[in-house]
This record gives structure tokens, sequence and C-alpha cells, in this order.
């Protein structure tokens, strides 16, 4: 099992969300962080007080899947939240030790 | 029978014998001899009354047919009265309770908002609890000595008022004919409350996020007993050292017609000093402390300005042609220099900012509050343009070059803009505008009446500074001025007040 962090713009949460349904990917937690890498930040002035703020907004998305679902799910988020420019996001995938469905303590991939 | 009824029944019947034969006796012996009639007033001088009211007139004016006392002046016939005289005017009186209600609005919650908004999440309640704190004790303040300090006559001084109106004794719904003629001097009293009370509020904009609450109020108390009081007096009461206006015996012949020099000039300067004596706010200059919420400064922002309007065209003390006037500078001045700042904005920095339109806005009202009520409206533009121009260098020039946390710009806005605007006063004052510039100076205005306002100023900056420096080194070594470390660091909303502004929890 595999679980994939993707950071992205978060305009494109809706695109990605429905990308990853399309692939049989139904649940996932979504998390409002802030980040850089390469894409600058932007200036504000406040009365004469100037603040370089080098954190941007973003959306992270954290999905559970199976081996074989991993590699689907990974091209439909890079497919649905790429625009072409700087600040499109990254998308890591992890090694998953165990999943316990908590309702009825199903475990493995029965429980995704 | 018992015996024990019987005596005291015995006594008590003897004792209402005794005082109902002395209540006779005195009766008989302070019965005076038959008065003769008041005089009855004619008609002209009930309907010349009347119109009085229209006009703020003094009612009593018809009634001045007796004989010339020693100063040569006509007094009125023993027990000449009409119903005109020694009761408020309805419309005059309504007028100026409205007005209280909107000055009062200007603080809770304008003030609260515009301030509020400016600083950090953690510290947003801090400024609300000072706004409400000081709306508390200076109404205790001013109920107990206040008043009666600012506009009391009784210790014959231009400095101080009198004691005659502690607790305000006396002071019920007839007018005080030094002041006013168709306002009850209740009204009168509460809305002049809410100057004295607004006054302090705005100091605490330069200390904001790091002086302890219990400092605050303690320093705020000594503040109004030796600065706003005796300058109040000064300029407004009725035997004040600079009320050019309505004392001919004033030492300085100044003129302030809703408190450029006792609002905005004092607050602004002590802001400064007690900036500098508190010290900055902890990572001032290297921590990122943008305004929290720039929503809810531009919400208290317009409250600002609508509340305004009881502070500026209330100043006239009636419902008449200086207040219509008051409203009219005050409205052109405000909108002009709101866009003159976003327009500097705009050429400095390509961008006209929502901050930038309510400074400017702030700054005109500053500006125009000691002009409103002695300027034509055409006067009102250029003084607009000016509190647009000046204020926005101060706040964003100045303090750069400076260095000091003030953390609000109320120097940059009140101080800056409070002198100017008694400065400007002094050059675009004029009679045609307001009739009572021509009682007691008339030789002055357009020529020599800037001079005077440079004297008032500099007093008014002395005193405000000399004060502050004293009370706050006072204060800080009874109470201290600052909050630890740990307390200025997780925000004084739960250090000094245990209360948190915004709980967003999740839904379920």
């Amino acid at each position: 099992m595999k679980l994939i962090i993707a950071i992205i713009k978060p305009f494109k949460l809706e695109e990605v969300k429905t990308a990853l349904s399309e692939v049989g990917v139904e649940g996932m937690t979504v998390t409002e962080v802030k980040g850089f890498g390469r894409q600058k930040g932007h200036t504000e002035i406040y009365r004469g007080s100037e603040y370089t703020v080098d954190f941007l907004p973003k959306v992270k998305i954290e999905i559970a899947v199976a081996d074989t679902v991993a590699a689907k799910a990974i091209e439909a988020i890079v497919g649905s939240a790429k625009t072409g420019k700087i600040g499109d996001g990254k998308v890591f995938v992890v090694p998953l030790d165990e999943v316990i469905r908590i309702r009825t303590d199903e475990r493995g991939e029965t429980a995704i | 029978m018992n015996i024990l009824q019987l005596k005291p029944l015995r006594s008590l019947l003897a004792a209402c014998l005794a005082l109902s034969a002395s209540a006779a006796v005195f009766a008989q012996a302070a019965a005076p001899a038959p008065a003769a009639p008041a005089p009855a007033p004619t008609l002209e001088q009930r309907v010349a009354g009347l119109e009085a009211y229209l006009g703020n007139g003094d009612p009593s004016a018809p009634l001045k047919t007796g004989p010339k006392d020693k100063d040569g002046n006509a007094t009125i016939p023993a027990g000449l009265t009409t119903p005109s005289v020694g009761t408020a005017g309805p419309g005059h009186n309504g007028f100026m309770m409205i007005c209280a209600a909107l000055v009062l609005f200007m603080t809770l919650p304008g003030l609260a908002l515009f301030y509020g908004g400016l600083v950090r999440t953690k510290n947003v309640l801090s400024v609300m609890a000072q706004c409400l704190g000081l709306a508390g004790l200076v109404t205790i303040l001013w109920w107990a000595f206040g008043y009666s300090l600012v506009f009391g006559k009784n210790f014959n001084s231009p400095f101080l008022g009198g004691s005659e109106f502690f607790f305000l004794k006396g002071v019920d719904s007839a007018p005080n004919t030094d002041y006013a003629f168709w306002v009850s001097q209740n009204v009168f009293s509460m809305y002049q409350l809410m100057f004295a009370i607004i006054t302090p509020a705005l100091i605490v904009g330069a200390i904001a996020e790091r002086m302890k609450f219990s400092a605050i109020l303690v320093f705020m108390t000594l503040w109004m007993f030796l600065v706003y009081f005796p300058l109040a007096h000064m300029v407004w009461g009725s035997s004040g050292w600079m009320n050019g206006v309505w004392n001919a015996g004033a030492s300085i012949k100044a003129i302030d017609f809703a408190g450029g020099t006792v609002v905005h000039m004092s607050s602004g300067w002590s802001a400064l000093i007690l900036c500098l004596l508190v010290g900055p706010r902890l990572g001032f200059g290297k921590t990122p402390m943008p305004p929290h919420s720039l929503v809810l400064c531009m919400i208290g922002t317009g409250m600002l300005w609508v509340g305004w309007y009881g502070f500026n065209a209330g100043s006239a003390v009636a419902a008449d042609g200086v207040a219509a006037n008051a409203f009219t500078t005050t409205t052109l001045a405000t909108a002009v220099a709101s866009f003159t700042w976003a327009t500097l904005e705009y050429i400095t920095r390509r961008k006209m900012s929502v901050l930038g339109f309510c400074s400017g806005a702030v700054a005109g009202l500053v500006v125009v509050t000691p002009a409103c009520g002695f300027i034509t409206p055409s006067s009102a533009m250029p003084l607009g343009v000016l509190a647009g121009l000046v204020p926005f260098l101060a706040c964003t020039k100045l303090k750069g070059m400076l260095k000091y946390d003030d953390a609000l710009d109320t120097f940059g806005v009140h101080a800056v803009g409070g002198t100017l605007g008694a400065l400007l006063t002094g050059f675009f004052a004029t009679a045609s505008v307001n009739s009572n510039l021509s009682t007691n100076l008339k030789d002055i205005v357009g020529k020599s009446l800037w001079l005077e306002q440079v004297k008032a100023i500099v007093v008014t900056l002395l005193l405000a500074v000399v004060m502050t420096a004293i009370i706050g080194f006072v204060v800080k070594a009874i109470v201290g001025l600052r909050p630890t470390v740990e307390a200025e660091q997780e925000g004084l909303d739960l250090s000094d007040h245990g209360e948190e502004g915004y709980i967003y929890e999740p839904k379920s």
C-alpha cells in the first residue's frame, strides 16, 4: 500500500478530486497549508511598513491506495493539478505499513 | 385599659397640642404682606423669545427693560419672565442628544474596530477592553469632578473651572446659558463626556499590544486630571485662558471649534511620549506585524466618519446655521483627504489601498475638527488636500526615519493632523460663516489669529508632553508599564483579559 501526499495549488482541488474519483479513489484527507519552493512570494505594504510574504497558500491531499492503484492515482493527480507555471506543487509517495478501518476493525487493503 | 397604654397616649396628645399651638404662633409671625404681582411679559417679548429659539439667541434679551446695573448692562425687572427662558428648545436639545450618541458611537464601536483590526489577532480584545474600560472610568471621573473642573467657574481661574458642579450637582434639564441657551445642561454635560471618553481612547493606539491594562487605567486617570480637564477648560471653559471666541479676557485668543487641540493634539503628542517611554513591541522591526483584519478596520472607519458629524456639527451646541456649515466642511475635507492619501499611494506604489483610504479619511476628519465651524466649504477643499498629504508623510516617511513604534499611527494622524488643523484654522477662519468670531475677535480674524493659534499649539504641546512624561514615570514606578515577556508573547487578550477573540473550532 502507498500513502500519496500531494501539494497542489488551492484552486485545483475540485479538478483533482474529480480526476481521482474517475480512477476509483473516493476518500481523501485535505489540509490547508503554506509553503514555497521556487515560486516567489509577494510584498504587502501597510502605511509605509513593508512585509515580504514568502509563504504561499497551498492545499495538501493525502490518500491511501493499494499498490495496483498507485500509478493511476499519481497520473490523475499530476494531470489535473498541472498548470505549467511555477508553483504547481509536488507529489510524494510513501510506503504504507498498515491501514485499519476504525468502525469494523478491518485491516490491510480491504480497509482502504 | 392597661396602664402602659394610657401614659404614652397622654404624652402623644400633649405633644400634638403643643406643636399645633406653636405652629399657629409661627404662622402669625411669618405671614408676609401681600407681594406686588409679577410683571407680565408683552406679546412682543414672548414672540421675540420664540424667535430666539429659531436663531439660537438669548430668549431673555427682549426682557432686559429694567434700569442699568453698575457695569452699564440693562437688567430684567424682578419676576419678569416668559416660558421660553430657562427651558431647553426641543429641536436643539434633540439634536444634541443624537450628537452625543454619535460621538459615543465613534468610540464604541468605531475606534474599537478601527484599532482592533490593525493589531494582531492575539491582541484584538485588548483594544476593545481599553475602549470599554475607558468609557466606564472616564464617565465616573466626569460625573464626580470632570464636568465641573472644565465647565464650572467658581475657581475664577483661567486654568480650571470650579467645584459647583461636582457630582453633577445642579446639572439638570435647564440650560447653562454660559454655554447654550437652548440645550439642557445635562445633555451638554453628557455630550462633552463623550469627548472626554474618546480622547484617552485615542492614545492607546500608540502603545497597542504592549502596555498592561492596569497601567493604562491608572495612567489615564492621572492624565485626565493633569492634561484633559485643564486643557478643555482653557480652550472651552467660559473663563478659559485660551478661549478666544467667548472669553473677552482670554490671554491667548485662540479658537478651536470641535477639539483640534483639546482632543487630537493632546492625545497625539501624549501618545508619542508614552510610546517612547513604553518602548517598542517585542520583535518590532524584525517580526512582521501586519493588521489582522482590514475588514474590521474599514468598518470602524465608516463608523468614525458618520459619528464625527456628531463631534463636529454638534460642537455648534445647536441645530443652527453654524452646525450646518460644520457638517458641510467636515464632509468635503474628509472625502478629499481620503482620496488624496490613496492618490499619493498610487503615485508612490501604483496601488490605492483600503488602509490608505481609511487613514486619509481619519486624517481629514482630524484636521477639519478645529476648523469646521469657522471656515467656508471652499476652504475645506485645500484643507482636505493638506490633510491627506501631511499625515501621509508623517506615517510613511517620518516613522520609518525615526523608528519609533507608534503602532497605530496615533502621533502621525492625531498629533500631526491636529497641529496642522489648528494652524490652518488660524488662516482660514472667517466671521462670514460664524458671526461669533466677531464678538471678541473682530480685530484679529483674518489677520493675526494664526499667531494666537501658534501660541495655543505650543501651550497644548508642552502641557501634553511634560505631563505625560511625568505621569508615565510615576506609573512606571508604581505599577509598571509593560506586561512580562511571556504575557506579551501569548497576547494581551489572554494575559490581561483571559479571553480569545476568535475561537474557530471544527464543526463537529
